[in-house]
């Protein structure tokens, strides 16, 4: 039967190639639209470390003064030195980390290549095994590197392969700012999406090229890239940011259940009570612990323009499936006398309803094809924008398959309407005006 | 022309009827919005900015000793100078929408620190000697910095620079000291004060909120030293005629990197640099007017496409009409009129959802009001496409002969 009602609608579309184009053309273009503002924010709204990034959380204390203090506010988006220290000492979770951004002049062995400038991240111990950062070559350093200002340096793939040829360069030297640093490990490819642990240097920007200690970093003076909110007295002056009144440090902690969770929670309040008692804190505590997806949610990391994308092409789509829904019903209204006499010669409602669908079913088909194709070229364009996140932009299985979904779920909703008007045609009538 | 009767037959075809006031109401709604968020790009990407665009190239120089600044700026600015074209160069701390801000809090009154509520916070340009002539500030009030103002400036301990001077944009003089004059006022940042020296015209900050943003050209220049510079100022301008500009952006970045062989140059024109800031905000309004053209050319085909389905299917009752003596204009108008009816409808709906998403946008994405003119333009839009797009019809309808009344289907 459903290849008798797919002949008989291969045929009704063949009729009338303009319609039938039109309408295809329509649910393609919706689609494609769709698609792709659609596959933009499912990549941009990822997780970045799939099943770990429940277990990590972002802790937020309030150490400011008592100048402009509002009850409720939420407490500063980053940590002090003193305090980003003092939470690491503790050791209260699985794995923690304390970081900055910052770039470094890298000055290469090799005569052809000139001074460069690379990203780098400040950072301690933890970081590589708490992000799961996988290693090509080598290994992260350890707290000792970290406690004795160590020169190691871990760095990416693609510098390892613009210094050292790709090669295993563990144990090479590494020039940056005129000191030598001991590479200790590569990593492999690596690029969590968006750039969760820091969000101050660019949401979707890929994982800073070296990684290094974050005492070396300050026992060098090495530049510094991120936001810094003072308060009081705190100027950011570079030579005294350990004692500065100033946030400018990121820290991150894995805690592996929610009883572990709540037990941080509970000592991030009796450590800011404590310091408060010291004198250093002046508001009563006032802490959040998010986790790694709700700190993202909280930061609206996902850019206004994307979503307002999203809401635009959906917009569209609609105006096209309306479009496509009137001209179904044109057409389906305009064969009254062929679909009469089937009712006339035994086909049920049923049946006719079921043709209709069949061939709504293969116009959303067509459109879907013609709309993944429309989404493949709008990604290829998304991608050549100068946006950070613009390489990201590609289909995966999953919006392959939703783009499919979508498509013949649209079309055949499209038909319905039609198709039951259709349905309702009396035979006699069709037949008597024939 | 009497619209009863077309109403009664708009009657009888309610759903499709229906579905073209949808359409429209739905493409209505669309393009308000969409043409109102292409506007404010637009607006923020051409902002005016009060120096010399076209003439500015601009090279970085990154990771030189700051202790030999001194010298190194000097020398650097010398090579400058000698190269053709060339009718100014200085070196800056940072450029207008370069995203690179050093921003502070200041006040109008003694005592006023950095987190009173009544501080402004100011984007900084320090500028080395030359810097005004260099970016072309326009000195609209009181005078620009002397030698004097550059030689004796320096940083100390502090992220603000030791010196007594500032020169502010219009807009902030206007905001710190409004309906006074600026020049002669002093800027507090306790415990440091600049007495204002002179008015320039706007000139945007490094990085810049929307185009409505009433802080966008809240900047400040102070003179700075070049041996007390401290490393702040590593962007070198170099401004000449337009025409001269993109070849210096290649002269001067390989002056720059001879000069400098333990340093990174990099440099660019500042269209460029412009374009840059802008870029995503770009390919946003032209994917928006994409989706417009294409979302009122699929309405466009809707509406021929069920208007000649309709006109199909009253060849015999238009053949009547013809031959009780209607004439082809009064077939052309009744479905010309039968359009404006149904737009009509459209349209009254449309403006009505337009401004409901224009209110949900403003409450969930910091969207500003849209201006109430873009709902009747953007009906008057709907209402000529679709009149346009009823006329292949409506002109084929009219061609039918009054013959057909007497032809049996």
């Amino acid at each position: 039967m459903f290849q008798y009602y797919l002949d008989l609608a291969l045929r009704s579309l063949k009729r009338n190639k303009a319609l039938t184009a039109l309408m295809v053309f329509a649910v393609a273009l919706g689609i494609g639209a769709s698609m792709t503002t659609l596959t933009v924010f499912h990549v941009l709204s990822g997780d970045p470390i799939p099943g770990a990034s429940g277990t990590l959380f972002y802790p937020q204390l309030d150490p400011q003064d008592m100048d402009g203090y509002q009850p409720g506010k939420e407490p500063p988006a980053q940590v002090t030195w003193i305090d980003g220290m003092n939470l690491l000492r503790a050791h209260r979770g699985v794995r923690q980390a304390l970081m900055t951004g910052g770039a470094v002049p890298v000055q290469p062995a090799q005569s052809d290549l000139d001074p460069f400038f690379s990203d780098a991240r400040y950072t301690t111990a933890d970081f590589f095994a708490m992000f799961q950062a996988p290693f090509l070559y080598g290994h992260g350093w350890n707290a000792a590197d970290d406690d004795a200002k160590a020169r190691v340096a871990v760095i990416t793939r693609k510098l390892n392969d613009k210094l050292f040829g790709g090669k295993d360069s563990t144990g090479q030297t590494l020039r940056i700012k005129d000191t030598a640093f001991r590479v200790i490990g590569v990593l492999g490819d690596w690029r969590p999406n968006p750039h969760f642990y820091d969000l101050n240097t660019g949401g979707y920007r890929g994982v800073e090229d070296a990684f290094l200690p974050l005492t070396t970093f300050r026992d060098l003076r090495l530049d510094r890239n991120g936001s810094m909110d003072c308060w009081g007295r705190g100027g950011g002056d570079e030579d005294h940011l350990e004692t500065a009144t100033c946030v400018w440090l990121q820290f991150w902690v894995q805690l592996d259940d929610a009883s572990q969770a709540a037990a941080y929670k509970q000592f991030l309040v009796n450590y800011s009570r404590e310091q408060h008692d010291l004198g250093r804190f002046q508001r009563p505590p006032n802490v959040r612990l998010r986790s790694l997806m709700q700190w993202l949610d909280y930061n609206k990391v996902v850019p206004s323009d994307v979503r307002l994308q999203v809401y635009l092409a959906f917009g569209f789509l609609l105006v096209c499936l309306v479009n496509t829904v009137g001209l179904m019903l044109a057409k389906f209204m305009r064969r009254a006398g062929e679909l009469g006499v089937r009712r006339a010669l035994g086909a049920s409602r049923r049946n006719v309803f079921a043709q209709l669908l069949v061939e709504s079913g293969v116009i959303g088909l067509a459109g879907g094809l013609g709309g993944l194709g429309l989404a493949l070229l709008g990604l290829w364009a998304v991608r050549h924008q100068p946006s950070d996140y613009a390489e990201l932009a590609r289909l995966d299985p999953t919006m392959l398959l939703t783009t499919f979904l979508l498509a013949v779920g649209a079309s055949l909703l499209a038909g319905l309407l039609p198709a039951w008007r259709a349905c309702q045609v009396a035979p006699a009538l069709q037949l008597k005006s024939q | 022309m009497d619209i009863r009767p077309i109403l009664a037959s708009l009657r009888r075809h309610r759903i499709p009827a229906l579905l073209i006031v949808l359409e429209i109401a739905l493409a209505c709604a669309v393009l308000c919005n969409a043409v109102f968020m292409i506007s404010q790009r637009v607006a923020s990407i051409h902002l005016p900015n009060a120096i010399d665009e076209a003439g500015i190239a601009e090279v970085t120089l990154n990771g030189t000793d700051p202790e030999l600044a001194g010298s190194d700026i000097p020398r650097n600015l010398a090579a400058l100078r000698g190269l053709p074209g060339v009718q100014a160069a200085a070196v800056v701390s940072t450029l207008p929408l370069s995203q690179n801000n050093w921003g502070w809090g200041f006040g109008t009154k003694p005592g006023d620190a950095l987190t009173d509520r009544s501080s402004r916070n100011v984007s900084m340009y320090f500028l080395g000697s030359g810097g005004d002539a260099a970016l072309g500030l326009q000195v609209l009030e009181g005078r620009s910095f002397n030698d004097g103002d550059y030689a004796d400036s320096h940083f100390d301990k502090s992220p603000l620079p030791e010196t007594h001077v500032v020169l502010v944009t219009r807009s902030l003089a206007g905001k710190m000291w409004p309906g006074q004059p600026a020049v002669g006022k002093t800027l507090y940042a306790t415990p440091h004060y600049y007495t204002v020296i002179g008015v320039v015209a706007d000139v945007l900050r490094p990085y810049i909120g929307d185009a409505n943003s009433p802080a966008n050209y809240d900047a400040a220049f102070f003179p700075m030293s070049a041996a007390g510079s401290k490393g702040a100022l590593s962007h070198y301008v170099v401004r000449s005629a337009p025409r001269d500009r993109d070849r210096l952006v290649r002269e001067a970045e390989q002056k720059i990197a001879d000069l400098n062989p333990g340093g990174v140059a990099h440099g660019r024109g500042y269209p460029e640099i412009r374009r840059r800031y802008f870029a995503d905000m770009s390919s946003m309004a032209w994917m928006l007017v994409l989706v417009c053209v294409v979302m009122l050319a699929v309405t466009a085909f809707g509406i021929v496409g069920l208007t000649s389905f309709w006109v199909n299917q009253r060849r015999r009752q238009i053949g009547i009409r013809r031959a009780v003596g209607a004439s082809r204009a009064h077939i052309l108008q009744y479905f010309q009129t039968e359009n404006f009816l149904l737009s009509t409808g459209g349209v009254a709906l449309g403006m009505a959802l337009a401004f409901g998403i224009n209110v949900y946008l403003m409450h969930r994405y910091e969207m500003a009001r849209m201006p109430w003119f873009y709902l009747p333009a953007g009906a008057i839009a709907l209402w000529l496409i679709g009149q346009a797009s009823v006329l292949g019809p409506a002109l084929r309808a009219a061609a039918v002969p009054p013959v057909v009344a007497t032809r049996s289907a």
